[in-house]
């Protein structure tokens, strides 16, 4: 096949993401295609060949986590995910009964909802070396550690998980600095969405207008249906994958089915967040004395920030050997619920958990704003199941804000 | 510190197995023996140099009369003191006495009683003398137990994570247990440096380093512990290494309460 160029270009010093080039083009001008549920397995293979790494969906320790993929035997076939706030159950599609699953479709690749993990740990890794220094005979001697490049795809990225890389694009592309290293994994990234044809009851997509469906920011696009894929072309690269498939058109009967699949997860969604002047509303509860009982349920324990797909904070920790001839500098996953990241002199200025609480909850749906033009939840509900006392922002910010959940 | 510090690991009571856990840094050994000047380290050499030293690492609690007198001498004769490990940071698991009746136990264990001269409570070092830095665990961290070594020669604090065992954890790429297994844990309010260990094999963390700064422990025992186990066994899993840190041992103790006021309204 082809060589498939990533990204607009591969100049590391641009700015731009690659989501500017083609995806806001008019989604028709691109062709669609039908690929049969038999050619799947080669389609996979086919990335694998074409790519350093294919990440995708596997089932792991109890959830659907994202790992790399080398055949369609290791996607999470026949698995759904039952989730709630605090709770994640993993379960056979076959085996429970539920009427959010679509007998039809029991057998899927991809009939879960987003899990544990993120996309986010592709871009922004959790821990990173940035740069290495030794003390040689003529003093210290600095080396900027290049990360080899590595070819990526993403396999399986829904609408809200779109949307936060579009976030994180804004956070370490185009808001002023730019992050070397998320730029050239991002650069050297294909995009494959699946639109969602199910939601999990902490889903609310609907309410961020982020999703379910996939409009933008991909390569390819796929609908799963019961005998196969429908394939939307997003961009050059997706392009020339779609060509070397050489699928055929999609019917009428087709098109009208990845409708209606794709209508269930809309029809899914019922967890809502009032949005409208959510900045100026949130900002005016500042002293609300509902936050000290939101106090008296969390832990501080970071597991929300750790789990959303936009939260960017990290700290740079330089390590040493016991003789401190070699020095690493590290950067590694942090979080504005640690005491230690508001430490100024004379202590941290966040010194309680109440107050931790609230500049999460403010910067994430208010102040995120002002910084980067864009709300910076997705609602894709990672922090509601996976906080351990099920901690439920929607319901938090309702109440904060005197509304009827 | 400019000059080869010299060192001296003492041990009150304890298993010897945060010394074990330097014993066991075999790469970095030469190392240390190179870079600091280690003038006391039973567990290892039978050089055994008086004070004063400029570095005593302390491994143990205090749970005898004559272990006190000891502490306090090596207080007068130590620069700065680095408490290593459960035991010596809250007590260990010998404070689980501090609960029960001392007396009680000699009798029970002991073939003659009046042999046996041991306080009636486990203590940490800090209850007794000022400490300059507590390393946490049981045991410590190897490379946490490196850092402070390190950190003593360079001459700077050392710097140990206060962060909670869920980071490390999601860092990791581990799965929650308690959300995905409904296992008790007491990872979000305990501190990390133990790297998460288990939780990566599908069990809850046992609280080996500790609370962490701020600990919400009434909301910790609401929200994660008691909607998947009783009060009784909440109270167990509280009482582990770290039974008598204080905010392990307030919360143990309100949920014994608890259990006590219910079984006498019965």
């Amino acid at each position: 096949m082809t060589p498939i160029h990533l990204g607009n270009n591969s100049d590391a010093t641009s700015t731009s993401s690659k989501s500017s080039s083609n995806h806001t083009q008019d989604r028709n001008q691109w062709p669609h295609g039908f690929l049969p549920k038999e050619q799947f397995p080669a389609f996979i293979d086919l990335l694998n060949q074409s790519f350093d790494e294919v990440i995708g969906p596997r089932v792991d320790q109890g959830a659907i986590v994202y790992d790399a993929i080398r055949s369609a035997s290791e996607l999470p076939h026949g698995w759904t995910d039952v989730q709630s706030p605090g709770v994640y159950r993993l379960e056979r599609k076959s085996s429970i009964d539920d009427s959010r699953i679509d007998p039809s479709c029991e057998e899927e690749y991809f009939g879960y909802n987003v899990g544990p993990h993120s996309w986010k740990k592709y871009l922004f890794p959790p821990l990173t070396t940035l740069m290495k220094s030794k003390k040689t005979t003529d003093g210290w001697q600095m080396e900027m550690t290049a990360e080899p490049i590595r070819r990526r795809v993403l396999l399986g990225v829904r609408a809200c998980e779109l949307a936060a890389i579009a976030i994180q694009d804004k956070v370490f592309l185009t808001s002023g600095t730019v992050d070397p290293i998320y730029q050239t994994r991002r650069n050297h990234l294909l995009i494959i969405a699946v639109n969602c044809t199910q939601a999990a009851s902490t889903c609310f997509c609907t309410s961020m207008n982020s999703g379910p469906e996939c409009r933008s920011g991909f390569d390819l696009a796929m609908t799963e249906l019961s005998d196969g894929f429908l394939v939307e072309v997003g961009s050059d690269a997706g392009q020339t994958i779609f060509e070397s498939l050489k699928l055929r058109t999609v019917t009428t009967d087709e098109i009208d089915r990845g409708r209606t699949r794709r209508a269930r997860a809309v029809d899914q969604i019922t967890k809502r967040m009032n949005t409208d002047g959510i900045r100026d509303r949130l900002l005016s509860q500042l002293e609300n004395p509902h936050w000290n009982d939101i106090a008296s349920r969390c832990l501080s324990c970071a597991n929300c920030t750790m789990v959303c797909p936009t939260c960017f904070c990290s700290s740079v920790d330089e390590v040493h050997e016991l003789t401190d001839d070699e020095i690493v500098r590290q950067r590694r996953w942090d979080s504005c619920f640690n005491v230690d990241i508001s430490h100024l002199s004379g202590g941290p200025v966040r010194d309680t958990i109440r107050s931790r609480y609230r500049q999460w909850l403010t910067h994430k749906l208010a102040t995120w704003i002002d910084q980067f033009d864009t709300s910076g939840c997705v609602g894709c509900g990672r922090c509601i199941t996976w906080c351990p006392v099920g901690i439920d922002l929607t319901k938090e910010v309702a109440t904060l804000c005197e509304e009827s959940s | 510190m400019k000059s080869k510090p010299k060192i001296a690991i003492i041990k009150f009571a304890s298993c010897d197995g945060c010394q074990l856990t330097l014993l066991d840094a075999e790469d970095e050994l030469l190392a240390i023996a190179d870079a600091v000047d280690l003038a006391h380290f039973a567990e290892a050499s039978s050089r055994l140099d008086a004070g004063p030293y400029d570095v005593a690492i302390v491994e143990g609690s205090i749970t005898t009369e004559d272990d006190r007198l000891r502490l306090l001498r090596l207080r007068d004769e130590c620069r700065w003191m680095v408490t290593i490990g459960a035991c010596a940071t809250s007590g260990g698991i010998q404070a689980l006495r501090n609960f029960a009746d001392h007396e009680e136990f000699i009798r029970a264990v002991y073939a003659t009683p009046e042999t046996i001269h041991s306080l009636a409570t486990s203590t940490p070092i800090a209850s007794h003398v000022r400490v300059d830095f507590e390393l946490r665990g049981c045991p410590v961290d190897k490379s946490q137990l490196l850092e402070v070594l390190s950190s003593l020669i360079a001459g700077h604090r050392p710097r140990t994570s206060t962060e909670s065992v869920c980071q490390p954890c999601k860092r990791k790429g581990t799965i929650c247990v308690v959300v995905a297994q409904g296992i008790p844990c007491l990872g979000p309010i305990t501190q990390s440096g133990c790297g998460s260990i288990c939780p990566a094999f599908d069990r809850g963390c046992y609280g080996c380093f500790g609370p962490t700064v701020q600990p919400n422990m009434a909301g910790h025992s609401q929200g994660v512990l008691l909607p998947r186990m009783s009060e009784r066994d909440a109270v167990n899993l509280l009482r582990g290494f770290n039974a008598a840190a204080p905010s392990f041992q307030q919360e143990s103790v309100r949920l014994w309460q608890i259990t006590q006021t219910r079984d006498s309204t019965r």
